[in-house]
């Protein structure tokens, strides 16, 4: 990399200046008053708060509702990501192989990426409706009688699925790319090499496409978590009682639902040092990750 | 080991683009082929069909007995070079060369011991424990050499594997390609776009043009009897000079310019006459005898150590042509040249279809 010397010793930091106030204003700052009531109690119309230590955490951390949530996202989390990686290796895969009419193919299965989440989980639940969904129709003629805001199973069903559907072009896009940037002769090689298309698979093209793997599996867990709230929110329609939910969405019902706001920032502050091991894992990866060439 | 054969091999792309046209060769065992051409010419894709990574439109190829046209590229019994080496970069050395014997369900210990063997031929039994990335170019060539040794296949197939290292390299890897190839004695399919390459390593040349084989045979026969201009101005380094020349009842002369006298050998009015650069004889002036005469103008005398080119025009506006002369030889631009050429070394060639005139 070549290095750039300035005139002046101010003008690096001017430069710099709108990413850090960016930065500052919409996550250090929020962040830090989260910190902040999380050791608090606050009163609910804002008449003033009381320090209550470290009260909110262990609450939080103690509640069985948190534990089943937790433990709902966790199972949410590995499904989502699993199938999401899953299913779009395989679409990567033969997409890869297609030459005829491969740009059409491969914006069809893109298109997807272009849907916000909270859209994403609306069209989710026209699939899944009571009453018109053809989803519904479809496992009803397999004599699964779905109802979706009423059964947990049913209702975490509905919400998996749209949130693979969603998250599947990202990954396939980068699985896709991951897959071109293999040379072909060495695949070509090991076609030689090797008889069984599927061994080949699993001892040539799926340990060179290892670093886009590592990097989707973080992108997908960090979806899963955060990114999925839209579908979320749109699935259980503000009406969480029984129904499943993940930590983010709890995060918002306790803080502006249910008021507690302390409760709510000492949940977020867990998720935040969730993320930060999150991105620890991941630069540490980055880092190791072996360059081929 | 085992014999090739090509017969009328056709491939045709999407788009009706025909890549090789009906293409036929017979390659005894044993034997080392090396297909040369300019790029374009097809040897490639045809390289291609006969590993199996290419279908073949129509035509047969056979590698012995067995019509292969249908069989999967890993059951050919053959082994390929790459250009780029294609190693499997996650595997080390030891891994590359055993990938193939493994996936063949071969006994552990036998294929250390193949492995090992060839790891000695090729010396690089140091690297064993290394990734691709961590060797040099020659050493990733000796890796792609040793997956191919150590399949001991029926043949080699070679796609261009030298043209990625630096010349010294190439060589060096050339002259070793041949001798382990006269060592293991298996039949050899070799690409290549260079001439010097193809005239050192093989036993037989196939000169490749737009899909079609415009020559078969021992280098040597090639150099020294082309079977068309392609072949004269392709085979031969500086190439061989190409004129256009006619002919009438007082002998030859050139189709434009003047510098060229001789007598009319072939009974034809119109030649492509080539002759080598190293066939220029340097005479003191015209002073009869058989053969053919040039007179020309230096333009330039090129240096190349062992040997010096000159770059030299035909008078009154002839074309140009390339003569070689001994490197002590001392040449000033702007001073006449008088050229004797015997004539076994003059080639001549029909005007209009480019194929060799005996």
């Amino acid at each position: 990399m070549k290095k750039v010397q300035f005139q002046s010793r101010w003008l690096p930091y001017l430069l710099l200046l709108p990413q850090l106030a960016i930065v500052t204003i919409f996550f250090l700052w929020p962040a830090a008053e989260a910190v902040q009531s999380s050791f608090y109690l606050e009163d609910p119309f804002g008449f003033g708060s009381t320090f209550v230590g470290l009260d909110n955490f262990t609450d939080t951390l103690t509640s069985s509702d948190y534990g089943r949530v937790a433990r709902f996202t966790a199972v949410f989390t590995f499904f989502v990501t699993f199938l999401s990686l899953g299913i779009a290796l395989l679409l990567a895969v033969k997409a890869d192989k297609v030459l005829r009419g491969a740009s059409a193919y491969k914006t069809l299965l893109m298109w997807v990426y272009a849907v916000a989440p909270p859209v994403a989980g609306l069209i989710g639940v026209l699939l899944f409706d009571q009453h018109v969904g053809p989803m519904v129709d479809f496992f009803a003629m397999f004599g699964w009688k779905m109802q979706i805001g009423v059964d947990y199973f049913d209702t975490s069903f509905a919400m998996l699925t749209t949130a693979v559907w969603k998250q599947i072009p990202v990954n396939f896009i980068f699985f896709l790319s991951g897959l071109q940037g293999i040379s072909k002769s060495v695949q070509e090689a090991a076609s030689i090499d090797c008889r069984s298309g599927l061994r080949r698979f699993w001892t040539v093209t799926f340990p060179l496409l290892a670093p886009t793997g590592f990097f989707l599996l973080i992108i997908n867990i960090t979806y899963a978590f955060f990114d999925t709230f839209g579908i979320v929110d749109v699935i259980v329609k503000n009406e969480p009682g029984n129904n499943p939910v993940t930590l983010v969405y709890k995060v918002y019902l306790d803080g502006f639902r249910g008021n507690d706001l302390g409760g709510s920032s000492a949940q977020s502050v867990i998720l935040m040092a969730m993320v930060f091991i999150l991105t620890i894992i991941q630069f540490r990866l980055i880092e190791r990750r072996v360059h081929y060439t | 080991m085992s014999t090739i054969t090509l017969d009328t091999v056709r491939k045709v792309y999407a788009g009706n683009v025909e890549a090789v046209k009906g293409v036929s060769i017979d390659i005894a065992d044993g034997e080392f082929i090396v297909l040369v051409g300019p790029s374009g010419c097809g040897k490639s894709t045809l390289l291609r069909m006969i590993a199996g990574l290419e279908d073949i439109t129509t035509g047969e190829v056979k590698i012995g007995d067995r019509m292969v046209n249908n069989v999967d590229p890993a059951d050919r019994d053959i082994a390929m070079v790459f250009q780029n080496y294609a190693l499997y970069p996650h595997m080390s050395v030891y891994n590359n060369l055993a990938y193939g014997l493994k996936n063949r369900g071969m006994d552990k210990g036998e294929i250390d011991r193949r492995v090992k063997e060839a790891a000695r031929i090729l010396e690089i039994g140091d690297y064993l424990d290394r990734k691709p990335r961590q060797l040099s170019g020659g050493q990733r060539q000796r890796v792609a050499m040793g997956r191919a040794i150590v399949r001991e296949p029926a043949a080699f197939l070679f796609d261009e594997p030298l043209s990625n290292l630096d010349a010294k390299l190439r060589v060096q890897m050339r002259v070793e390609i041949k001798r382990l190839q006269r060592a293991l004695g298996t039949t050899s399919v070799y690409v290549t776009h260079d001439q010097l390459e193809a005239m050192t390593l093989a036993d037989r040349l196939v000169v490749l043009n737009g899909g079609n084989i415009e020559q078969i045979g021992a280098p040597i026969d090639v150099y020294d009897k082309p079977a068309s201009t392609f072949v004269a101005s392709f085979i031969g380094s500086p190439a061989m000079n190409l004129l256009d020349v006619k002919a009438d009842g007082n002998g030859l002369s050139l189709a434009k310019g003047a510098g060229l006298s001789g007598a009319n050998a072939k009974g034809k009015d119109r030649y492509t006459l080539g002759i080598r650069p190293e066939h220029m004889e340097e005479v003191a002036g015209p002073n009869g005898g058989d053969g053919l005469l040039l007179e020309a103008v230096v333009n330039v005398l090129e240096p190349v150590g062992a040997e010096s080119y000159i770059y030299a025009s035909l008078g009154d506006g002839g074309p140009e042509i390339v003569v070689r002369v001994s490197s002590h030889a001392r040449h000033e631009a702007g001073e006449k040249l008088f050229l004797k050429v015997a004539p076994e070394n003059a080639h001549y060639f029909d005007a209009d279809t480019g194929r060799r005139i005996d």
